[in-house]
């Protein structure tokens, strides 16, 4: 039962960063990697909330493994964030590389503490 | 009076937009797939020894940095050796390397470390995470790179 929410959230997940990162992508010229940012952000704030809402006693294990482990785990990516900054820093856009870096790192974290000092106030 | 090219213009998106999500399934497809399966990849790690309550969260740490060496090889492989199936970069660079590595899990760990007093090893666990997961894909993709070209002379 929690290998299947895990590869159910997993499946949700994927194809919601693919379909984000190409929406985000179509929009904007710049060669900041804008839709990898997006999703990984997103998913910081979403994995807070359930982190929070779980900490709380307001959810159980079940959407625990759906939501955070499975869809959270599977729209945010450490590889994709890792091979565009490499691809900034060979194609000479290092100021972008590092800003990539220091920018997903920054709005994670806060979107990670925001979504768990969110949930608290929700739900404890 | 309208020009027939604008009115043209106006009549068409409907069709390609159809036939373009419909070349999309597939990929969409390829995707979940391999998201489902990179995602249990990473349960089945994080059930390998649960990490002791304020520890350095070692396997998150070597899931995402694993994630980022293999998509080293992967991509270099497939943009500049391979002529690979139009599906494969969606199922395993985007699908099963995109659903095993996670962004969301690293903050959080990081947030959890703070909120119970380890701010030193959340320190430690920030920094190194970044660091090690991008030696690992430039190492991986130069050493890709370095085997490829000795194969061609």
């Amino acid at each position: 039962m929690n290998w299947l929410l895990v590869v159910v959230g997993g499946m949700a997940g994927a194809p919601l960063r693919y379909l984000t990162d190409r929406a985000v992508q179509s929009r904007h010229d710049s060669v900041f990697p804008w839709g990898t940012f997006a999703v990984n952000v997103t998913g910081c704030l979403l994995l807070g909330l359930v982190t929070g809402a779980a900490v709380a006693g307001a959810t159980g294990s079940h959407l625990r493994l759906l939501l955070g482990t499975g869809l959270c785990g599977a729209l945010s990516t450490y590889s994709t964030f890792s091979y565009e900054t490499l691809r900034l820093t060979e194609t000479g856009a290092r100021f972008y590389a590092v800003l990539n870096v220091a920018a997903s790192i920054a709005a994670g974290l806060g979107a990670a503490f925001l979504g768990v000092t969110l949930a608290r106030a929700l739900w404890a | 009076m309208t020009a027939p090219g604008a009115q043209s213009l106006r009549v068409r998106p409907r069709a390609p937009w159809r036939s373009a999500w419909r070349a999309q399934l597939p990929v969409l497809a390829a995707v979940a797939l391999g998201g489902g399966a990179g995602a249990a990849a990473r349960y089945g790690v994080s059930l390998w020894g649960a990490a002791a309550a304020g520890g350095f969260p070692w396997q998150t740490f070597w899931t995402n940095v694993a994630g980022c060496a293999v998509i080293g090889v992967f991509m270099v492989l497939i943009t500049e050796a391979l002529a690979a199936h139009r599906l494969v970069r969606p199922f395993f660079g985007t699908g099963v390397l995109g659903g095993f590595t996670t962004f969301s899990t690293y903050a959080v760990d990081i947030q959890k470390l703070v909120d119970t007093g380890h701010a030193r090893t959340a320190l430690a666990y920030l920094a190194a995470t970044p660091l090690a997961a991008l030696a690992a894909v430039w190492a991986a993709a130069a050493a890709t790179r370095r085997v490829l070209t000795w194969r061609q002379r």
